[in-house]
């Protein structure tokens, strides 16, 4: 793979190195505050252990705006924040500000859905034991809904990807940027189905082990 | 006597208690002005068809609901107007085992044991030897390494009823807690109940629907229907007794032993005699009764046409239907003779017999 006779693999491990990092710190941070996120969606619905029918009703309505927005536009539109917050509006480091909140959204629907679907006995059965609300969510509500929540958070790997390659390649780094910079604007099929290439490597090795710690956590 | 010692007080005092849920579709009067008090030691049954408001009572016992008037207290405590921290220690102090077992399919059988110990801040050490002493008494020491996945209902309940004892409760609620087994590991179900109460002293609350559970395990029983306790007491007087409809109706059901009227319709068309149904008591005013003799002394054959019989806490409860053939007379006196002594259901109509109308009169000693 070559561009101009200059060999643009260095170009592709770099971009690949960039795309690793914007995904792990976006799915690290990102995953974190949406678990957070998603707790407070689920233990606030009536009838649960922190019901509270307008804490709820707010964060639904909240959720629902910021997460339709497509992020290419997102990005752009809240530049200043990003700008005022990492101080750069170009970069990696910048990128991940946008990711990150776009994220912290997508999860926390991923993560209410998945506990909706708890068996409401087993909250029951350690409320009846004493356990109080906190400790509920620590020690049963996580660990029972775990399995289909590993499942979650390799769906969102994936949906990250997606949205860093778009980001590269608005705000800059990547394999997005690549396929766009050495791939599209160059007419170099090559460089941008390798970069796609090595997308669906990534993927496909995040699909794996996701599914492989889900199968081991469900023990089937 | 006016002992005040915590033996005299009872485990459970349930004072106008009621539960109302206001609901889109209107209120509802879940629970409605119980009163009712459970004696330390006793196996106490709260039986009643779905919607009773079984389950509610039952919540308002361990605090998960508070009731919205009322009181309730529990083992001396008034849990009635305690902040949700302060209700925390008591639900712990009181076993719960559900329906639908509820155990945590994450962990093991042991690690399901374990954790309303870890919940009360016991040390690793004493846990693992509580639960090893709990599965040795439930009879699972071998599945102590299983998840729940990998048991069988029996097999669960009995986790279930482990967890619930591990923090050493004197109060057992059990909802429904054998509702969804077969009836073979039911009665091995009711019968560690019995164990706990015997062996342990726990004193033991049963919701049910299902009158063979009151009648295998309790001493007590409380009739439930629309929210209200409508008929409570020993079980026998109860059950061999019943006053109101619902009562009736649980009693008929578990027993079959009454002929409803197209089974009397059937019996008649083969049976062209009187035919008579005599309730099987055995209560301390009356011994068994003494058909047969009766028949004798009057002259009369008597044939067994329908009938149940049960045991209702260790003493057989039922009826027996007859046929009585012999001289109008005869049979006038056979009846009267075991009105005295017990109840009597003429199914009328017979050839000679004109009291007519109905299918059922019924002629109570
Ligand atoms: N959380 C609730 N909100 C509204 N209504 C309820 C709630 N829990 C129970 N009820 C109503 O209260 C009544 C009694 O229910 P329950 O105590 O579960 O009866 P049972 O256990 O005897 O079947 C039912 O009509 C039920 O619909
Ligand atoms: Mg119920």
């Amino acid at each position: 793979m070559n561009s101009g006779g200059v060999s643009l693999w260095p170009e592709l491990l770099e971009s690949l190195g960039q795309t690793l990092q914007m995904v792990v710190v976006t799915l690290l941070v990102g995953g974190f505050a949406g678990l957070l996120l998603g707790l407070a969606l689920y233990t606030t619905r009536q009838g649960n252990l922190f019901a509270n029918r307008p804490v709820n009703a707010v964060l639904n309505v909240l959720v629902n705006i910021v997460r339709p927005i497509p992020f290419i536009i997102f990005i752009t539109g809240i530049l200043p924040l990003t700008i005022a917050v990492t101080g750069a509006s170009y970069g990696t480091n910048a990128v991940i500000f946008p990711m990150t909140i776009m994220a912290t959204f997508g999860t926390s629907r991923i993560v209410e859905q998945n506990l909706v679907a708890l068996d409401p006995g087993v909250v029951e059965a350690a409320r009846a034991m004493g356990a109080g609300p906190l400790r509920i969510i620590a020690t049963v509500v996580v660990p029972e809904a775990l399995g289909p929540l590993i499942l979650g958070y390799t769906f969102l790997f994936v949906a990250i990807v997606d949205m860093s390659a778009m980001a590269g390649a608005v705000a800059g780094g990547g394999l997005g940027d690549f396929a766009i910079v050495y791939g599209y604007q160059r007419f170099n099929y090559v460089a941008t189905w390798t970069a796609v290439a090595v997308i669906v490597v990534v993927v496909q090795i995040a699909q794996l082990v996701g599914n492989l710690l889900a199968r081991r956590v469900l023990r089937r | 006597m006016t002992s005040t010692t915590a033996t005299a007080t009872p485990m459970v005092r349930l004072r106008d208690v009621s539960k109302v849920y206001e609901g889109r579709s209107g209120t509802v009067r879940a629970v409605d002005g119980v009163s009712l008090d459970i004696a330390r030691g006793e196996v106490f049954g709260i039986i009643g068809y779905s919607g009773a408001g079984k389950s509610t009572l039952v919540r308002l016992i361990n605090a998960l609901e508070s009731p919205t008037g009322g009181e309730v207290v529990v083992d001396g405590t008034t849990l009635t107007g305690l902040p949700e921290r302060g209700l925390r220690p008591a639900r712990a102090g009181i076993g719960f085992i559900f329906q639908q077992f509820n155990l945590l399919r994450s962990r093991t059988v042991a690690g399901n044991v374990a954790y309303p110990l870890k919940v009360a801040g016991w040390p690793k050490a004493k846990r693992l030897a509580r639960v090893a002493e709990l599965l040795e008494f439930v009879g699972l020491s071998d599945k102590a390494r299983q998840y729940p996945d990998q048991l069988s209902g029996g097999q669960k309940q009995r986790v279930g009823i482990a967890r619930a004892l591990a923090t050493s409760p004197a109060l057992l609620l059990a909802d429904e807690a054998t509702s969804a087994l077969d009836p073979e590991t039911t009665r091995d179900v009711l019968d560690l109940l019995r164990r706990i109460n015997l062996e342990l002293g726990v004193t033991i609350v049963v919701i049910t629907h299902e009158m063979s559970v009151v009648s295998y395990l309790c001493h007590r029983v409380a009739v439930m229907e629309h929210g209200k306790v409508v008929e409570a007491g020993d079980v026998y007087d109860v059950f061999a007794r019943p006053q109101r409809e619902v009562t009736r109706r649980f009693v008929g059901t578990a027993l079959h032993d009454r002929p409803s009227p197209d089974v009397v319709a059937r019996l008649r068309r083969r049976h062209p005699g009187r035919i008579v149904t005599v309730a099987v008591r055995e209560d301390e005013t009356t011994g068994g009764v003494p058909v047969t003799a009766l028949l004798r002394q009057h002259g009369v054959d008597g044939t067994v046409v329908f009938g149940g019989i049960t045991e209702v806490g260790s003493r057989p409860l039922g009826s027996l239907t007859y046929e009585l053939v012999g001289a109008d007379a005869d049979v006038d006196a056979v009846v009267a003779e075991l009105a005295r002594r017990t109840e009597v259901v003429l199914h009328d109509e017979g050839p000679t017999a004109g009291t007519g109308g109905g299918a059922h009169e019924g002629v109570t000693a």
